[in-house]
């Protein structure tokens, strides 16, 4: 009779007291110190865990600045995150820069020709997976929208086969930079307005050959750019945004419309045909190098 | 001797495959399938606590709860054992593996209570396995599920991409639908192993 019943409640209650005592005592010999500061700093981080800080997220971010990262690098916070990082760290506030997308690309539907009939999956994984995409040039945007998919804050869209990202919305969280097949997305200082639409490392000649609004290098822009920032390389020309002023003087010269402002992304009139265009021979890019948005492949 | 566990750890992952024969953690196989990387991070972890789990309630059932003709509380025990157990190595994997408890962290909780690691260990005690046979059958067992969670990944990353589904069948629907054509491939295995070691 006892042991009919009291038998298995001993059992079931020992094993669940075991399982306790151990548990809690693991819980005091093995629990991991975690930095008291961590919570305030998590709390401080917008929790959007976007990555643009260049860390795998917010948690791992907070555990980055307890290191010793800096406290100005996300994007979605801006510089009231910065200044409230700096009081929790105790640090000097750093100045914060705001960055937004923009896409090395400007082709519309009718610049570039196609090289294919690509009928495979919609995605411009698949697509940039498969001889480099449909368009003849292969440095071109899809335009399947990968980014857009990608994008929480409905600040990229595709507009005629391109993407184009809306500088009002962009919170410059670098999503869409992660998700480009073609690595042709950038961060830039939310204070400039140009940027090179065009990321083809193909000859001028090529280039022309292959789409309308290219960038040939004939590097005009290299030429009347008053703070020296535009350098040209790779035949592609290259913004240094640490010396551009935003005064848009390369924009007027650039003889193909490969280099835009940010507001009027998508050209209103058609680039000169007539007009004729000083094709440079191809130069071995001169002694510095600049950092070429990263290299296009598939994957 | 060999040849008897190779026949149990293939008899495991492909004739009786835990999720597509025997439908056992279905919850994780449609819930973490989505993306590569948390389908294997989830099917290593169901594989490691299996094996734990059976390490641990096997000893249990036999030399405690069986002499004393407690077997009906087998069912009852086990589950406050898995729950501890998981709790536990979690704790000590925190501590000393960190990296480690990074890639399965977050899944070990959610195994606690998942059917597939109950089911096994009182699978292992129907069939009367003996120990190190219940934990290769448990290791077999977690291989199994791992497999089902790659090829369903696979599939299932083809099924979103996929044009011309109809609205209605969007989303879950479709990944029960492809789930139960996978399942029944599987039942394709049956025999193999008698054809094979019989």
């Amino acid at each position: 009779m006892l042991n009919d019943y009291l038998l298995p409640v001993l059992v079931v209650g020992g094993t669940g007291l075991v399982g306790g005592v151990m548990l809690s005592i693991a819980a005091k010999y093995m629990s991991v110190k975690k930095d008291e500061r961590f919570d305030k700093v998590r709390e401080c981080l917008p929790g959007a865990n976007c990555g643009g800080c260049g860390y795998a997220g917010c948690d791992d971010y907070a555990q980055k600045i307890l290191e010793g990262a800096p406290c100005n690098l996300c994007n979605p916070g801006g510089a009231e995150t910065a200044a409230r990082l700096a009081a929790v760290m105790g640090v000097e506030e750093e100045e914060f820069v705001p960055k937004y997308a923009v896409v090395h690309c400007g082709k519309n539907c009718e610049h570039t020709p196609l090289g294919m009939d690509y009928q495979g999956v919609p995605s411009c994984e698949a697509a940039s997976g498969f001889f480099g995409g449909e368009y003849a040039c292969k440095y071109s945007c899809l335009g399947f929208g990968d980014c857009v998919l990608a994008c929480e804050y409905d600040a990229i869209h595709v507009v005629d086969g391109t993407a184009v990202v809306d500088k009002s919305k962009c919170s410059g969280c670098g999503q869409c930079v992660k998700t480009c097949p073609k690595h042709i997305i950038e961060l830039i200082p939310c204070s400039k307005n140009y940027y090179v639409a065009c990321s083809s490392k193909d000859k001028g000649p090529v280039t022309r050959k292959n789409c309308e609004v290219g960038c040939i290098a004939c590097k005009k822009c290299e030429r009347i750019c008053p703070e020296g920032a535009i350098t040209v390389a790779d035949f592609l020309s290259h913004i240094d945004y640490s010396k551009c002023v935003s005064c848009g003087k390369c924009m007027e010269v650039c003889p193909t419309g490969a280099i835009r402002n940010c507001f009027t992304a998508i050209p209103v009139e058609e680039p000169a045909a007539e007009e004729e265009i000083p094709v440079e021979p191809p130069v071995a890019p001169a002694g510095k190098t600049v950092d070429p948005p990263e290299e296009t492949g598939t994957f | 001797m060999a040849k008897e566990y190779l026949a149990l750890i293939l008899g495991c992952i492909l004739v009786n495959n835990v999720v597509l024969a025997q439908f056992m953690g279905i919850c994780p196989f449609l819930g973490v399938s989505k993306k590569m990387d948390s389908a294997v991070g989830m099917g290593i972890a169901v594989t490691f606590v299996l094996v734990m789990a059976t390490a641990a309630t096997w000893p249990f059932y036999t030399y405690l709860l069986q002499p004393r003709g407690m077997a009906y509380l087998e069912t009852l025990s086990f589950i406050l054992i898995i729950a501890a157990l998981v709790q536990l190595v979690e704790i000590i994997m925190k501590k000393y593996t960190p990296s480690l408890h990074k890639q399965l962290g977050v899944y070990l909780p959610l195994i606690t209570t998942n059917c597939a690691v109950l089911g096994i260990t009182i699978t292992n005690i129907d069939e009367t396995y003996g120990y190190f046979q219940s934990l290769v059958n448990a290791f077999g067992t977690g291989l199994g599920f791992l497999l089902a969670m790659i090829l369903f990944n696979g599939v299932r990353s083809r099924i979103d991409n996929a044009e011309g589904i109809p609205e209605a069948l969007k989303g879950i629907p479709s990944a029960l639908i492809a789930a139960s054509l996978i399942s029944m491939g599987f039942m394709g295995f049956s025999g193999l192993i008698e054809g094979i070691f019989g």
